[in-house]
Order: structure tokens, then C-alpha cells, then sequence
């Protein structure tokens, strides 16, 4: 069943309408709600919310409760390959909870989270943006794990980033469903505007797995990966301190040492190295930059640094 | 006054950005003034160009306070102006959404951090600041109610209205925040316009902070008498929604005082003309915010008013 589950009316003769599907079968009341499209320019989970949604079709009697699907939470921005909402320049996951006597965004943001608020588990699909790719992970602040982190590892990640809180994300839609009790898992995987279909099937398996766990899939599903999950361990930032073009010759997931040769900055006009990028630390390479022209302070790298005493 | 390079850095394909500041006066650091962090915003890097032109007049007389200085950067985003954009041009990000900056950090928090630290420590800062939504202000004064600095002082500005706004987690990474956390008293003056120029706006936001200089004895300047200004809380404040979408028109002017069931604006079909929403005021109280698109949308704010 397709539910248009918040609506307003645009100027000339449209209207902005979100939407759900709602596949339902067997007695129970268990809800998982697939939750992606936010940021218009992340597109990966477009491909795992028809993947997803067109798997349990063909196997429905293996589906015991409510899978709830919201491909598109912004799909003004999807459609027109824009990152925040066109017209706002606003970052529609730095508005929730909304308000529903707000404006038209606060309104449309109140209206997402009454629908999905009530499920057992929502999962929150990101695909980093058009500059970074990201090996399959799931993102959560200190005070959520202890809750978060049993489900995160069902999920078939690579990565679970465990990371301190910022007054700045209580604007996520995530940070809002986890405060009102549903469990809400953020994943990023990806990069921006394309569709990795190795991610979406290493996720398509995770979301089985979750359901099977949630008890609500009898279906077969595969063996999940054990994530490396971050807590007690730093992250490396690596940022360009010159303009030009990065050019990377580490590959995505590689396992590094501090001080090797990760990828330059160059100049095509003078013909010259300006930056040789160097590892600043030991670790597993699981975001790393996508799009070449960088400036000063552009994000080129994140390594995990090993657990203390330990290595991968 | 002295011109200086306040932060720099380098395009992979255009000239250097080089963030300029104008000093004026010296010894203790006074008062900051910020125009355009974004690349709309030229009303608010006109009104720095024409503060800059006033405290040259002010300063050759000899009229700046001793151990005062005061500086003023009209513009930290011209990379943005120079192309149509509002955000960063590489990746649109908000330089007022990366305060207070991080140096070994991603390229819009270096900006941040670099024109932040030339501008900490200034005992009060002012911003000139433009709103998200297309409108015409009232020219109001707005300080964040972070419990650090009084109210009171907006007083000082002599605008029709001091607005106190209780911070909301996305404006803890705003300059105006982050001043107030680092003990500078930190005001944004809204003179109305963003990309286009309004000169009985400028001029009134100029006026406004030479009167504060003035009365906080850092210059000695003579301006046109101010209002005894009214402090309110924003969340007192009322947003008349647009009920409908269609064609926008105001019927009603900012500053002007309405009463609860005037009519202040329609909303036409934009295909055929009818008139399908009148929007109404549900208050008695002064206009001081209009949309000002022709297109409108649904729940749309289209009128503020300060009951």
C-alpha cells in the first residue's frame, strides 16, 4: 500500500508529497521502517529500498509484521540533484523534529517523524555526499550505543563509528526518533549520485538479517560480517593543506601505515606536485575522497586508527 | 585606517581569497563589525563598504576614542558573490554553520577559524545578517539569549526593536553564538534587503551602530536621534502562515501597525487569477517581516508582527 504520509502545496499547480509503502503480512505488529533520500544528491538508497521492497514481494510469507518503505524524504531534491530542500538551501536533517505549526519544512519534518515514530527499528540511509566514499558503516553517538550497537552489528557493516555527541546533530532525524524511543540506525555508505550495488547488496543482507532478528523474516537470509566497531579507538583525519588535484593511490579499505604515500595534490597548470598526502596513522582506510579538485582543508581520508595493544 | 589580510587561501583555480579587514583607531580591541558570510548577502557588505566610509570621515578628525579599535570586514565570501551562489562554491557549505572554525579542519571551518580568531576578544562584535527566507525586515537588532551579555544593550543601537532569540541547536555554530560563548557581546543587525541594496535601510543600519560606537565611547559621532527601542522576545512574536499557494501579493507595508482581522496580503490562482486565500492577521501589532516572492508556497511565513 502506497500512503502519502505528509503533503503541501507548492505555488504553481503541485504538490511536495512524501510518501511510504507499507508491505504487511502475517499477525505480528513489528514495524521496521527503511528510511533513505534526505539529502538529494545520496541515491544509494534508492536502489536498496526497491531491492528491499521488490525481495519481500516475491517472498512474502516470509514476512511476519510491517516493513515500512520511505524511498524519498526529500524528493524535491532527489528529483532536481539537489542536496537540501530546492528553494530553502536548507538541510532538511538539521530541521527535526519540525514543528507543526512551523513553515512549510518544519511542518513536512513533524509529519515524517509522527509516521515513523513507533516502529522497533528505523534504519536511515545516507550515502556520504558527491566528494567522499564510504565503506559500509553505521554512525552513532556515545549516549545511543549501548542501545544501538546489538542492532548495528545484525546489519553486515564493515564499520561502527561511535562517535562523541554535537549540540549541532539533535537536528538529525535520527537524534529525534532515538529521543523519542525508536531505535534509529544511521548508515552511510557510498558516495554521492551513484548507486554502488556491492553496498547495496552487502546492506540488502544486513536488513534481513535485522528482520530475521526482529523475528519478523523466516526467509533464508545470508552469513553477516562482524563489524569493526570504533569504540576505545581514534579516527584520522587526513585534509589537504594545498589547492589542486588529489589523486589518490591508496584504495578504499586498504590498512595503512603513518607516513605512507596515501595520493599528491597536483597542478595541471604548473605541472607540479604541490602536497605528497602522507597517512597520519596507522589504520584501515574507510573514507576517502571521490571528487579530485580540493582546497586547503578539503577532506581527503579517514583511517581508524588499531585498537590500543592491538592490530587489525 | 589600515588595510590588512586577515586570512588567505589558496583555489585550485582562481585568484587567492584573501579575507580583508579595515582597522581603525588603536589599542584595545572594541568592536568588531562582520558583513557578507554569504555570497547573497550584498546589502550587508554595502552597509560595512559605507561604515567604512564613515569611520575614515570620523577617524581624520580625530573623533575615534584613545585605546579603541574597531574593525571592519565587509566581506569573507566574495569567492560565492563572484558566481551567484550563496554557499560555499565548492561545496555549499555555510561559513556562519562552521563557528567557531577548526584550523586542521574542512575548508569552510579553516575560513571560520581563521577570520575567528582575528575577531575574538573584541569586547562587542556586530553581524550584519540576512535572513534565510525572501522578505523585507523591519532594520531590528537581534541578540542570541546565550545568559552572557544583557539585552539591554541593543538598547543601545536606537532600531524600533531589539529581538532576543533563544538559541536552537543548528545556531550553536553561528558567529553571533560563538562570539557571546568567547565573552564578546554580539549582535546581528538586520537591515533589511540581502541581494539587492535598500538605502533607507543601509542607512538606517549604518546610523544605528555609529550611535552604539557612540555611546559606548568609542567614537564621538553625530547621528539622527534613534528610537527608544522595544526589547521582545522572539517566541512573543507572531508568523501569519500562508494558508494556500499561488501568487503572493502584501497589501500592507513593514513598520505599518495592523489590527487582529486586517486583511494583509491575497493569494491568487497563478493560472487563472482567482482569488483563492486572503490572508488575515490574528493579531493586533506592528508588521515588521514580509515575504516578498511572488511565487508563494503552503505554510509559507508571509508576515511577522510584533504584537
Amino acid at each position: 500500500m502506497i500512503e502519502t504520509i505528509a503533503s503541501a502545496a507548492l505555488a504553481v499547480n503541485e504538490n511536495l508529497n512524501i510518501q511510504k509503502r507499507r508491505i504487511k503480512n502475517g499477525s505480528s505488529k513489528k514495524r521496521l521502517s527503511l528510511v533513505t533520500g534526505t539529502h538529494g544528491d545520496e541515491l544509494e538508497g534508492q536502489y536498496l529500498a526497491y531491492m528491499i521492497g521488490s525481495y519481500i514481494d516475491e517472498h512474502i510469507e516470509c514476512l511476519n509484521g510491517i516493513v515500512d518503505i520511505y524511498p524519498a524524504l526529500n524528493p524535491m531534491g532527489i528529483d532536481s540533484l539537489t542536496r537540501g530542500v530546492p528553494m530553502f538551501d536548507l538541510d532538511m536533517n538539521r530541521v527535526f523534529p519540525g514543528s507543526k505549526d512551523g513553515t512549510m519544512i518544519e511542518m513536512l519534518c513533524s509529519m515524517i517523524i509522527d509516521d515513523i515514530s513507533g516502529s522497533d527499528v528505523c534504519v536511515d540511509v545516507h550515502s556520504s555526499n558527491i566528494f567522499l566514499k564510504e565503506i559500509p558503516q553505521i554512525r552513532m553517538s556515545v549516549p545511543t550505543a549501548p542501545a544501538l550497537l546489538p542492532y548495528a552489528k545484525m546489519m553486515n557493516v564493515d564499520l561502527v563509528w561511535i562517535h562523541e555527541s554535537a549540540t549541532v546533530l539533535e537536528s538529525t532525524l535520527a537524534h529525534t526518533l532515538n529521543t523519542r524511543g525508536t531505535k534509529t540506525i544511521v548508515v552511510e555508505m557510498g558516495v554521492g549520485m551513484r548507486i554502488t550495488k556491492e553496498y547495496c547488496d552487502q546492506l540488502f543482507d544486513g536488513i534481513l538479517n535485522l528482520l530475521k532478528e526482529l523475528g519478523m523474516w523466516s526467509g533464508e537470509t545470508a552469513p553477516v560480517r562482524e563489524p569493526i566497531v570504533s569504540e576505545g579507538r581514534e579516527v584520522g583525519f587526513v585534509n589537504s593543506d594545498a589547492a589542486g588535484i588529489f589523486v589518490p593511490c591508496v584504495s578504499f579499505g586498504d590498512t595503512v601505515e603513518k607516513g605512507d604515500h596515501i595520493g599528491d595534490v597536483v597542478d595541471p597548470l604548473s605541472s607540479k606536485t604541490v602536497e605528497t598526502v602522507e597517512a597520519v596513522c596507522d589504520g584501515l582506510v574507510f573514507t576517502l575522497r571521490e571528487y579530485p579538485v580540493v582546497y586547503g582543508g578539503s577532506l581527503l581520508a579517514r583511517i581508524l586508527k588499531p585498537a590500543a595493544g592491538g592490530t587489525e | 585606517m589600515k588595510k590588512q589580510i586577515l586570512y588567505s587561501l589558496k583555489s585550485p583555480y582562481r585568484e587567492q581569497l584573501d579575507v580583508i579587514g579595515f582597522r581603525f583607531g588603536h589599542g584595545k580591541k572594541s568592536a568588531a563589525i562582520v558583513g557578507a558570510m554569504r555570497g547573497n548577502e550584498v546589502q550587508q557588505m554595502y552597509v560595512c563598504s559605507r561604515m567604512i566610509q564613515e569611520l575614515k570621515k570620523i577617524e581624520a578628525k580625530g573623533l575615534i576614542a584613545e585605546d579603541t579599535e574597531i574593525m571592519v570586514i565587509p566581506c569573507v565570501n566574495y569567492y560565492s558573490m563572484n558566481i551567484g551562489k550563496r554557499f560555499w562554491a565548492m561545496d555549499n557549505t555555510d561559513i556562519n554553520r562552521m563557528f567557531p572554525g577548526y584550523s586542521l579542519g574542512e575548508t569552510t571551518q579553516r575560513i571560520a577559524d581563521g577570520l575567528f580568531s582575528k575577531i575574538q576578544g573584541y569586547e562587542c562584535g556586530i553581524q550584519l545578517a540576512s535572513f534565510y527566507q525572501q522578505g523585507n525586515f523591519l532594520p531590528h537588532v537581534k541578540m542570541m539569549d546565550t545568559g552572557f551579555a544583557s539585552p539591554e544593550l541593543m538598547k543601545d543601537f536606537g532600531l524600533q526593536f531589539g529581538i532576543l532569540r533563544k538559541p536552537r541547536p543548528y545556531d550553536t555554530t553561528t558567529l553571533n553564538y560563538n562570539w557571546q560563548i568567547w565573552e564578546t557581546k554580539a549582535f546581528s543587525v538586520y537591515a533589511n534587503a540581502t541581494d539587492v541594496i535598500d538605502e533607507n535601510a543601509a542607512d538606517e543600519a549604518v546610523y544605528a551602530i555609529l550611535r552604539f560606537l557612540d555611546k559606548h565611547d568609542m567614537i564621538s559621532a553625530n547621528t539622527p536621534p534613534g528610537y527608544i527601542t522595544k526589547l521582545i522576545d522572539e517566541s512573543k512574536t507572531k508568523q501569519i502562515r500562508s494558508e494556500a499557494s499561488g501568487i503572493f501579493k502584501s497589501s500592507i507595508e513593514i513598520g505599518k501597525r495592523v489590527e487582529r482581522g486586517d486583511v494583509l496580503g491575497i493569494i491568487s490562482d497563478p493560472f487563472d487569477g482567482e482569488i483563492i486565500s486572503e490572508i488575515r492577521s490574528t493579531v493586533s501589532g506592528t508588521v515588521y517581516f514580509e515575504y516578498c516572492s511572488p511565487l508563494i508556497n503552503s505554510n509559507t511565513v508571509c508576515f511577522k508582527i510584533i504584537k
